[in-house]
């Protein structure tokens, strides 16, 4: 049977119907391998092995007493800690949020739960998810399994690097402006951001509303695609969610055709600033899906760049009225409450000592962009640039059913080597954040290793709004040509993690 | 051209609600600077005629039946709170004796 660490959430479905494994066994061999490799990558802020082995043993007993269960039943995940879960520690990856334990479940927790996917626990992240490396964790960074000195990307490394660590097979990310996408990208795995609305956000705790999209991870296209049914679908509990049914994700998984495909190359997403291996990677992509009988032509979509400064106006202002809750009354941290100081005087102590440097950036760039004599200069025009986004893709989709460009413009950096450059550090999100602005589906695929440093490529494909489909199509396609030619998926090319004391 | 200065950033850290010290403030200020500087790159694009776009689905209201539901208890809901008494959240004082 082999290591059960080493297998596709598709193989360990089939292990356990098959009756050759439990998810008992399979559930303790990934919290083994938590064990023996967090110390070094530290992908998790809390595990939570009591949790999970007893819900692993209740899937067990209801397929030894022939219940007929989910695709997915049993199979272990890694949840990022954005999402609330019933009684389990939840903090966003703030200070501000220690020690607090949700009273209810996020709607996507709750699906999780009813397929029978098992929760080994909650993935380290960017503090409320703004960031592009861990490293604005609270809790200290997440590293990168490929290359410990390298980040693992953010806001969402802790997923990213769990399953590039083998410590899990499946996990959740939340992408406002390439938080799943990015992450996968440099560790080679398998991100997809969902078309807004597509996924539930109730129990998210919110960065910024118009933008938050939670969405799978896996290590192969079809283990994405089988989360990506489970997590989908109409939510009343959530104001925008889309009241339609899930886009045929699995099937498009599985046929993994691109013939006849109309694929665009995104003009402006290349070039300078871009580093030459990931652009090499990215070019034999592109010629394998011609090859494999996709039409390639170049488009133009001239608004991306500005993208980029509009999604620093609209997030930040979104943010710093979503991060107003944390006022040191309901929950979470309180500072300074000596019977003396006033309630206000409370708040500012508290968030001060609770919100880290790029929170605090942000709150303050989003009350500078709103507040009045500023509003029409930056967080209106950010609003039209908006429109100018939608309306280039509206005019790429009139000639090609998919856009595609590398998902990141380098592979991953060293740790610390942007954290006191912001301008530096947001320029990651460079190619991912204009389908969040525009809300349409989109996601991240390993395409090789790049030859100057080794490490992980991202291969990035956008697809229209509720056309989700299409992106697994073009995924499942390419990584079956490449793992022709690899001899198997691209994680398998990853170093072995020294395994500290089992 | 400096778009922000120490003394704004410090009034904007008010408005937030977040109570800086003078090494963040004279370290934040120049990155808000920066930062803002290059955001505002956003205003040479977009002419008037554009619609702003606040949201990228077209927005309906959606209500629900006035029925009652399960909701929190009022234990539950108090769990996580920093200070409770008699049922409620426990604040601080919010009126000055000067007011």
């Amino acid at each position: 049977m082999g290591d059960l660490t080493r297998k596709t959430a598709v193989e360990l479905a089939e292990l356990m119907s098959s009756g050759q494994a439990g998810s008992a066994e399979i559930t303790q061999a990934h919290l083994d391998r938590i064990a023996a490799t967090d110390e070094a990558v530290h992908a998790f802020l809390y595990v939570d092995t009591d949790g999970a082995l007893a819900q692993a043993k209740a899937i067990d007993e209801r397929r030894a007493a022939g219940e007929q269960l989910g695709p997915l039943a049993g199979v272990p995940l890694a949840l990022k800690d954005v999402l609330t879960q019933k009684d389990v520690p939840t903090t966003a990856g703030s200070k501000i949020l220690e020690g607090w334990k949700p009273p209810y479940d996020a709607t996507l927790v709750a699906r999780l739960k009813a397929a029978g996917i098992v929760i080994l626990g909650k993935t380290n992240m960017d503090e409320f998810a703004m960031g592009s490396s861990t490293e604005n964790s609270a809790y200290g960074p997440t590293r990168n399994p490929w290359d410990l000195t390298k980040i693992p990307g953010g806001s969402g490394g802790g997923s990213s690097a769990s399953l590039a660590a083998w410590q899990a097979p499946l996990a959740i990310g939340t992408d406002t402006g390439g938080s799943i996408r990015q992450p996968g990208a440099v560790t080679g795995t398998v991100g997809v951001k969902p078309t807004y609305g597509g996924t539930s956000r109730y129990g998210l705790i919110a960065l910024a509303s118009s933008l938050d999209t939670p969405g799978p991870c896996a290590r192969t296209v079809l283990d994405a695609a089988l989360l990506h049914e489970v997590i989908a679908g109409h939510d009343p509990l959530d104001s925008t969610s889309i009241d339609q049914p899930v886009p045929p994700v699995v099937e498009a998984a599985r046929r993994g055709s691109v013939e006849g495909l109309r694929i665009g190359v995104v003009k402006e997403l290349g070039g300078e600033g871009y580093q030459s291996g990931v652009e090499a990677r990215f070019r034999e992509a592109v010629e394998l899906l011609t090859k494999l009988g996709a039409e390639v032509t170049e488009v133009s979509c001239p608004h991306f760049q500005y993208g980029l400064p509009a999604y620093y106006l609209i997030l930040p202002s979104e943010a710093s009225s979503n991060l107003a809750k944390f006022d040191a009354m309901r929950f979470g941290l309180r500072v300074g409450d000596d019977g003396e100081l006033s309630a206000e005087e409370v708040m500012a102590k508290t968030r001060e000592a609770g919100f880290g440097a790029e929170v605090k950036r942000r709150i303050m760039l989003g009350t500078y962009a709103l507040s009045s004599g500023y509003y029409d200069a930056y967080y209106g025009q950010a609003q039209k640039v908006r429109t100018l986004i939608q309306r280039d893709f509206e005019k790429a989709y009139e000639q090609v059913d998919v856009l595609v460009s590398p998902s990141t413009p380098t592979t991953a950096f060293g740790i610390g080597e942007r954290i006191d450059d912001p301008l530096a550090m947001y320029k990651n999100d460079l190619c991912t954040i204009p389908s969040n602005l525009a809300g349409n589906a989109a996601a991240s695929f390993p395409c090789g290793l790049a030859d100057e440093d080794g490490l992980p490529v991202g291969f990035h494909v956008m697809a229209p709004v509720m056309k989700d489909e299409r992106l697994y199509a073009v995924g499942a396609a390419l990584e079956a040509a490449l793992a022709e030619q690899w001899g198997g998926v691209l994680m398998t090319k990853a170093p072995e993690l020294e395994v500290a004391g089992r | 051209m400096s778009s922000i200065t120490r003394d704004e950033v410090a009034h904007l850290a008010r408005l937030a609600r977040i109570e800086l010290t003078d090494a963040e403030l004279d370290h934040l200020a120049p990155q808000l600077d920066l930062i803002i500087g290059w955001v505002a790159q956003v205003s040479d694009v977009a002419a008037a005629d554009i619609p702003p776009t606040s949201h990228s689905l077209p927005l309906t209201n959606v209500m629900r039946p006035d029925e009652n539901r399960d909701c929190l208890t009022p234990e539950a809901a108090l769990a996580g709170a920093p200070a409770a008494e008699e049922q409620r959240f426990r604040v601080p004082r919010i009126l000055t004796e000067e007011a």
